[in-house]
């Protein structure tokens, strides 16, 4: 026989940890989180600066402290971790997984209920297709500093940095604080892609010069980088001619992108959602697949660690609630859809039932936008809900809790997001 | 090195740890002798070895009658069971030489007699029969030869799988050992092999496998009888997002404008397309967005939707392509019992076995050695737990836990491999050399998960502080400066 868990959670970082803590508070005791790494907490472990849990806990925290106050919890309650473990596949038919570490071996695993929290990738070089040689001095962001924070190293100390997403951003003012040279950072697009407040606190404070609408157009030196060539680029993303630069430099640090983890879902026949390339989730953040949810990064990629939490509480108790009272009965499922203006929408679709209160949407637009109003619209474009908002930004992701939608008026739901 | 100070006399010093030196290695040790591989890099497979196509080509090809032609026709032969004894991933999968016209179909033709000639088995196909073996090809690809007999192999493994077995078998490897000086003694006829790190070898023959410098290596003793004008390739790898993709190896026709570029699974089911063919110079294996844009729209006359979205890495390799048309595989006239190998383009991967079978009999017809009694041409199986079984995956984690710790999640490679993978002969001692062995940082995150842990594994093995391992050669040394705290 199987060993039988009521509930997995697979990751042990921000979402896993939060989703874990919430299951417990609804009632759950029969948890297991699976963390491949050697100690819960994920990413958080590396982020020593601060800023982090404003939302959620209303004071500024390390990534640490803010993964601390999820791992006491779960040390308090005794709730059971796997550690260096790695989960092989899941079959959502048999309700089992397979996973392996040094302790055990090779085991299969039957559940009630799995969350899905693996967290996400960098993109990489390979990935963006940057030309050039392929020396080492090229990291991600995230690798380069969980050499610095983790092991105490620096990579290099001639620093070019691609991309201003806000590891890269964090990355710059860490380098320089340990006394590397900073030369700049570059980014394709015409805005940052970053939190505000890095660029000010990360880039700005430091001198650090932010190049728009540049990138990397080669990478020099075969055995270890010796220097980039950066170049403008027009509308269309294209470098223009005339405009290189060689940059000399011993490190280019990558923050160009993250993207879910999510192969195992996919291998398993969880529906994909193809904008976020996370799973394709209902309004309880279960999947396509029976009984399996999904949430944090590996769902879609979230800016603020506060958000991670927030939903993966929501998957955490809905989960729970499954586990405890079995599935409600609905009467249809609304599909969802959004606007041009927006790159995605979660959830993809909503199922009705009675105890239904409120729903939260997340979404992220696509270009800047000032002053918007976003709508949701029935399948005859009547509009039934409206909000204003200020500042969208792409590197900021919208998360709504939206309440009293006439669901049962309604077979479609579109949201849209314009420009006032 | 106390190699040299003992006037150790080698029986054979070969040059360059690519494909072709490590083979020649490992057929040299089935023979009672002295020998050593010289290799300036940090690992062996480290540059035309380990960018090229990774084909085993059928040797429908090459000119009747040429050099290329018998050892590519005969290595592809030897290959399957070299790949069983040195344990290295082979799949023979056929490949398909793709015609769109009637100008393509008259070319396919001549290829199917040349074929014949070089005794390979090839095929005509028509439109139907190429479609059924291939549905995702475009309605334009209308004829094909197919050529069952071609195979795809890791270059990286087939490379260090010769290397190793020729040390388990007696042969002595020396790497960061650069060659800058060889002298003969006129009095002795014994050669002088002087190397950056101020090492001298001394050795009765000498094989000069160099690759992209087999030029100028050769000129360090005489006046090479061929110049080597490096050709460029560059190539996308995508990632095995889909184990059908496309089955076979699919060339395309060539015609006057050149020979296309081929669309080919890779043992570990990763996808290739590529390669450009540009003049270029040694130093340069950079890759550029014009040339990686035309190959694309090239592949696109075999496949309308090749996902780009899965690309991983790019790459190029460069070619010792020489100023005449065929390899060179001789002793020299001027210089007994020195051995030029030079100018092993493609197929020269195809043809490695051959070469070094052939250049070792060469040697033991001119020394006589004596039989090694105690050969094995096995090379130890290297442990791969995708083919294990649930019950032998659980021993083995019992007997070795470091086995249920995995490392890379990408490609699923356990400490236990990485740790054994370091202890073999010819043994990984970089990041890089993990990654050519074992695919750990191979795949899709290219490393960014687990290279600080597979960095730490490495120090341990090899006893020596983590900021000493290198991600290549001397000077990329990941972890160059202590950070404050320290």
């Amino acid at each position: 026989m199987n060993k039988q868990v009521d509930l997995v959670i697979i990751g042990g970082g921000s979402a896993g940890l939060s989703a874990a803590k919430s299951a417990y508070e609804n009632g759950i005791r029969d948890i297991l989180i699976i963390e491949r790494s050697s100690e819960l907490g994920g990413i958080l472990n590396q982020c020593i600066h601060n800023g982090f849990g404003l939302h959620k806990f209303k004071e500024e925290l390390t990534g640490p402290e803010y993964a601390y106050k999820y791992i006491s919890f779960i040390k308090e309650k005794n709730i059971p971790y796997l550690l260096d473990t790695l989960v092989y596949s899941i079959s959502s038919k048999a309700k089992e997984i397979t996973y392996s570490n040094s302790e055990e071996g090779y085991r299969t695993l039957n559940y009630k209920a799995l969350i899905f929290a693996a967290g996400c990738n960098e993109r990489t070089q390979g990935q963006i297709m940057i030309p050039g040689e392929r020396p080492n001095g090229v990291f991600t962001a995230g690798l380069a500093q969980r050499y610095l924070n983790i092991d105490g190293y620096l990579v290099g100390k001639n620093v070019y940095i691609l991309g201003s997403g806000d590891i890269g951003l964090i990355m710059a003012r860490r380098m320089k604080l340990e006394g590397a040279n900073v030369i700049g950072v570059s980014e394709i697009m015409p805005y940052s892609n970053g939190l505000n407040r890095n660029i000010v606190q990360c880039l700005n404070d430091f001198n650090i010069p932010l190049r728009l609408h540049n990138t990397v157009t080669k990478i020099h030196g075969i055995n270890q980088l010796e220097g980039i060539t950066i170049s403008d680029v027009d509308d269309n993303l294209i470098p223009i001619k005339g405009s290189e630069q060689f940059i000399k430099c011993d490190t280019l640090l990558l923050s160009i992108g993250l993207y879910p983890f999510n192969a195992m879902l996919k291998n398993c026949g969880a529906k994909v959602n193809l904008e976020t390339k996370g799973a394709y989730v209902d309004q309880n953040l279960e999947t396509s697949l029976d009984s399996i949810f999904s949430c944090g990064n590996v769902l879609h990629v979230h800016d603020l660690v506060d958000y991670v939490s927030l939903e993966s509480e929501l998957a955490g108790k809905n989960a729970a609630n499954l586990i405890l009272n079995g599935r409600e009965k609905y009467d249809k499922v609304i599909l969802t859809s959004h606007n041009e203006n927006m790159s995605y929408l979660l959830p993809n679709e909503i199922k009705v039932y009675e105890s239904l209160e409120n729903i939260l949407f997340s979404f992220r637009v696509k270009k800047p936008i000032s002053r918007a109003e976003i709508l949701f619209k029935d399948e005859n474009d009547k509009v039934i809900k409206k909000f204003n908002k200020a500042d969208l930004l792409p590197s900021e992701m919208v998360q709504l809790n939206v309440n009293n939608l006439p669901l049962n008026e309604i077979n479609q739901l579109k949201v849209e997001v314009r420009a006032l | 090195m106390s190699l040299n100070k003992n006037k150790n006399i080698f029986d054979c010093l070969i040059i360059g740890g690519g494909v072709i030196g490590c083979s020649i290695a490992r057929y040299l040790s089935r023979f009672k002798l002295n020998a050593i591989l010289l290799e300036k890099h940090s690992d062996v497979c480290e540059e035309v070895s380990s960018a090229n196509s990774a084909i085993v080509h059928s040797g429908y090809d090459p000119k009747p009658g040429t050099l290329k032609a018998k050892f590519n026709v005969l290595g592809n032969k030897m290959m399957e069971q070299v790949c069983k004894e040195l344990d290295v991933p082979y799949i023979k999968n056929g490949s398909l030489t793709i015609g769109f016209n009637e100008d393509d179909k008259l070319t396919l033709l001549d290829l199917v007699e040349r074929a014949k000639k070089n005794g390979v088995d090839a095929r005509f196909i028509e439109k139907e029969e190429l479609h059924e073996l291939e549905p995702i090809l475009n309605e334009e690809c209308k004829y094909a030869l197919l050529a069952k007999d071609s195979a795809i192999v890791s270059p990286f493994e087939l490379t260090v799988g010769f290397m190793e077995n020729a040390m388990d078998n007696g042969i002595n490897l020396a790497l960061n050992s650069e060659v800058i000086n060889i002298k003969r003694d006129e009095e002795t006829g014994l050669y002088h092999v002087y190397t950056k790190n101020n090492d001298e070898y001394i050795t009765k023959s000498l094989v000069n496998a160099t690759g992209l410098y087999s030029d100028k290596i050769t000129s360090l003793i005489e006046k090479p009888k061929y110049e080597i004008i490096p050709r460029k390739g560059e190539y996308i790898l995508l990632d095995h997002f889909n184990q059908n993709f496309v089955k076979h190896t699919l060339f395309m026709c060539p015609t006057k404008v050149g020979k296309g570029v081929l669309v080919s699974p890779t043992t570990s089911f990763n996808y290739i397309v590529g390669p450009s063919n540009e003049l270029t110079s040694i130093y340069d294996t950079s890759t550029d967005s014009f040339t990686l844009n035309e190959i694309k729209k090239v592949a696109s006359k075999l496949i309308k939707n090749i996902p780009y979205g899965e690309v991983i890495r790019t790459f190029a390799g460069t070619r010792p392509n020489p100023d005449i048309d065929d390899f060179i595989i001789e002793e020299s006239k001027e210089n007994p019992l020195f051995f030029n190998v030079g100018g092993i383009m493609s197929p020269g991967l195809a043809s490695s076995p051959a070469i070094g079978e052939y250049v070792s009999n060469l040697i033991q017809a001119k020394l006589n050695f004596e039989q090694n009694k105690n050969y094995n041409p096995e090379r130890r199986k290297v442990l791969k737990l995708s083919s294990l079984g649930k019950e032998q995956y659980n021993e083995l984690i019992k007997k070795n836990p470091a086995y249920g710790h995995i490392i890379c999640r990408c490609e699923k490679v356990s400490e236990g491999e990485i740790i054994d993978s370091i202890h073999r002969n010819c043994g990984a001692r970089t990041i890089k050399g993990i990654k050519k062995r074992l695919r750990a940082g191979f795949g899709k995150c290219q490393g960014c998960f687990c290279q600080d842990e597979v960095l730490k594994i490495l120090a341990r093995e090899l006893n020596v502080n983590i900021n000493q391992i290198c991600y290549k050669d001397e000077g990329s040394e990941i972890l160059k400066y202590p950070s404050k705290g320290e």
